[in-house]
């Protein structure tokens, strides 16, 4: 009984943890881009505007539902649910620290769950959220959503490729698809995967900014010739929800991240140390990549769609393969090669 | 002018649909063909700038036909300035090109001057011309900077508004007003610059010449730019002369036009002669000669030279008059005269006939604008919708001109 209350408090909290940064991260984005641009940003709703996410929460909820003639309500409706509903699943697998002790013989873990699949269960959720901008392009009966939708759909098939293969290539060197494993896999000096596998950093770090529909790959929502692409007829709460949806996105693939290449909960240079220091550590490095979302956005243009194809196909994709090649050929016949 | 843009035609009629629904689906489903998508920019659309509006045909992503429709912002300006007095004219220019009234009223009171023949102190010409160039920084601040949105680039944008925001400071101290200044009067200017105010705008040149360098190093030459802009929507030289372009779209296709240089007017003549600024034209630096790129960097490297020019005349400016004597109500004597000024966006004329009464005969205004902007329906065809915004963008329309 107690197990499951534990287990509980674990999912609360986990879910707490990342939606809240999702909030915050709201915040933190328009804080930051102020910063960058001479502004003060929103400093009006309580102390330094920190209750700024609320507000807005509070703004979406009382404003008007619009389902434009013509659209299909049923999938117009699905479709925001599908975008947030994804990027929610994969925090259940996310390592946020190691073991916090031992409960009646079993060892209670920093993740809500730890399937043995961990990783590609992430992948296999992840890859669903782009159906929510295609079905809500598609929905809306508008040229622009339409337009986005298609544009989302593009994407989706010149990056995930290059995406699971940088993945791959963690995978193989750690010899797990446990995320904990993948984790444990990165301790002592030097261990972290981003030394052994800079390449596949470097594309899972491009990869992840076209997953999350960031800029510079925005393009499903590219405001100056889409308006607002596949969100353009979206209004009130399913609106919130696309926005709730790409923003746990980010907080999941800068866990990922944090994950995969930066050692996770690993605190630098000191291997026994306590739970709670993983997360600190683990939450100080998700941050770094939450700030490099942000500060990528506010600096570089927005490639055209069909370059990111071109990014995509004929230079990740080679790369991506090239890495895995050479891992392999390096863990079959490497030094520590059995 | 292709056939399929000259008129709007729904790709699938209700006698389709009706015919359709006769029919079982499968039969329906034999029928459909593909057809181009008719996206309707504008007249409310982030990429337009203004009230413009542009029906683009396109194939999936590809642009096969663009027409621009104008008209939204029409308010008669050419009749009214048949209707008013002369002087009372001059803040309807304000309101042609709002990003550059200065040079809108310095294109009118230079016809009406030539009409009058009147000599224009020396000050106040040297005040005039610093206040066109500024006004010339201000307006391909705002090109530049809301190019960078256009291709989703924002931050820059930002730091274009800053300086732009002490430009409009400056005026504000000059004449009062942020916009619509009307300060450039028929034979002078309305006033003195205010103490202090010619120190102030020599600062802001050595600000604004270190701000520059940042500018082209985030945005100009930052590598995602170059892939949107270079190479797209290429106008050669010869189309340029065709359409009859000027300005900065002129001069980014390779031709060197200036009217400053080439048909001087105020002190102009002299400013060239003492070799302050050159006019910097397109190369086909990062593509083709005459593509986006080259349009964008002419005009940045414009605000280089009017910081030049403006340098030159803070050097020479010397007290004086700043207004001819002139009557109160203005009688112009009876004849015709064509002025066209180098406006930030091209040439900007103005052609007055006066019978000798209190108000013009006829008042034409030739504005850049709207002779820049037909030229979109030839360049769009064959680009990505992407392109499109980066092309209506590189031609710095302002549709309060386009329409008057």
């Amino acid at each position: 009984m107690s197990m499951i209350l534990i287990w509980l408090l674990i999912t609360v909290a986990c879910y707490g943890a990342v939606i809240g940064t999702a909030a915050l991260m709201t915040f933190a984005e328009r804080k930051v881009s102020a910063a960058m641009q001479y502004r003060y940003g929103p400093n009006r709703v309580g102390p330094f505007g920190l209750l700024q996410p609320l507000a807005d929460g509070v703004k979406f909820i009382f404003k008007e539902e619009v389902i434009p003639a013509g659209a299909n309500p049923w999938i117009f409706k699905l479709a925001p649910i599908l975008t947030a509903l994804p990027a929610m699943l994969a925090i259940a697998v996310i390592p946020f620290t190691g073991v916090i002790g031992t409960f009646e013989g079993t060892e209670v873990l920093g993740s809500i769950a730890n399937p043995e699949i961990g990783i590609l269960y992430v992948l296999a959720v992840t890859g669903v959220g782009v159906y929510g901008a295609i079905l809500g392009g598609w929905a809306s009966n508008s040229k622009y959503s339409l337009l986005g939708g298609l544009r989302a759909s593009a994407q989706m098939v010149s990056y995930e490729l290059s995406l699971i293969l940088a993945v791959l290539a963690v995978v193989a060197t750690t010899g797990s698809l446990n995320l904990h494993e993948i984790v444990a896999g990165q301790s002592g000096w030097f261990g972290w995967n981003v030394f052994s596998q800079p390449l596949a950093f470097v594309l899972f770090l491009v990869c992840s900014y076209a997953e999350t529909n960031r800029h510079p790959f925005d393009f499903a929502e590219c405001e100056p010739e889409l308006v607002g692409g596949f969100h353009t007829e979206y209004s009130s709460m399913k609106f919130a929800m696309f926005f709730i949806g790409e923003y746990t996105a980010m907080v999941v693939m800068a866990c990922l991240t944090t994950t995969l290449f930066f050692g996770g909960y690993l605190v630098p240079f000191w291997a026994d140390a306590p739970w709670w220091m993983g997360l600190i550590a683990f939450g100080a490095k998700t941050s770094f990549f939450l700030l490099l979302f942000i500060w990528v956005r506010w600096t570089l243009p927005r490639f055209r769609y069909d370059q990111l194809m071109h990014l995509g196909w004929k230079v990740l994709f080679p790369l991506a393969l090239i890495n895995i090649f050479v891992t392999g050929l390096v863990i079959s016949f490497g030094p520590g090669a059995n | 002018m292709s056939e399929q843009t000259t008129q709007y035609k729904p790709s699938i009629t209700i006698a389709d649909q009706q015919a359709a629904a006769g029919k079982g689906a499968r039969e329906f489903m034999m029928d459909v063909r593909t057809t181009d998508l008719e996206v309707n920019m504008g007249p409310q659309h982030p990429a337009t700038h203004g009230v413009m509006r542009i029906l683009i045909r396109a194939d999936g992503e590809l642009v096969t036909g663009a027409q621009p429709h104008l008209g939204y912002l029409h308010r008669c300006a050419e009749k009214i300035g048949e209707n008013v007095e002369w002087l009372q004219y001059l803040p309807y220019t304000d309101r042609y090109d709002y990003l550059s009234s200065m040079n809108n009223n310095l294109g009118y009171s230079l016809a009406v001057e030539k009409l009058l023949g009147i000599e224009i102190p020396r000050r106040a010409s040297m005040i005039r011309t610093i206040c066109v160039e500024l006004n010339r920084i201000a307006s391909h601040l705002v090109a530049f900077g809301t190019y960078g949105l256009d291709l989703g680039a924002f931050t820059p944008f930002l730091y274009c508004f800053r300086e732009r925001e002490w430009l409009l400071m400056l005026f504000e101290k000059i004449c009062g007003a942020r916009l619509t200044y009307s300060y450039l009067r028929i034979g002078g200017v309305f006033n003195d610059a205010p103490p202090g105010w010619l120190e102030e705008v020599e600062q802001f040149c050595d600000v604004f010449d270190e701000k520059w360098v940042e500018y082209r190093d985030l945005l100009m030459m930052n590598h995602i730019f170059i892939k949107r802009t270079a190479d797209i929507g290429v106008i050669t030289p010869e189309q340029a002369l065709d359409f009859g372009l000027t300005g900065p779209m002129l001069r980014g296709s390779g031709i060197d036009w200036d009217l400053r240089r080439d048909m001087p007017y105020m002190l102009y003549d002299e400013i060239w002669k003492a070799g302050v600024y050159q006019i910097p034209l397109g190369s086909g630096a990062q593509g083709v000669l005459g593509d986006c790129w080259d349009r964008v960097y002419v005009r940045v490297q414009e605000m280089v030279e009017s910081i030049k020019i403006v340098r030159w005349c803070l050097a020479n400016i010397e007290p004086g008059p700043t207004i001819a004597e002139l009557p109160k109500v203005l009688r112009v004597p009876p004849g015709e005269a064509y002025v066209g000024i180098e406006n930030p966006r091209g040439e900007l004329g103005h052609y007055l006939v006066s019978d000798g009464g209190k108000v013009a005969v006829r008042c034409r205004v030739r504005g850049p604008s709207f002779c820049n902007l037909p030229i979109l329906e030839d360049i769009m065809p064959h680009t990505f919708l992407a392109d499109s915004v980066a092309i209506i963008g590189s031609t710095d329309v302002v549709i309060g001109e386009t329409d008057r």
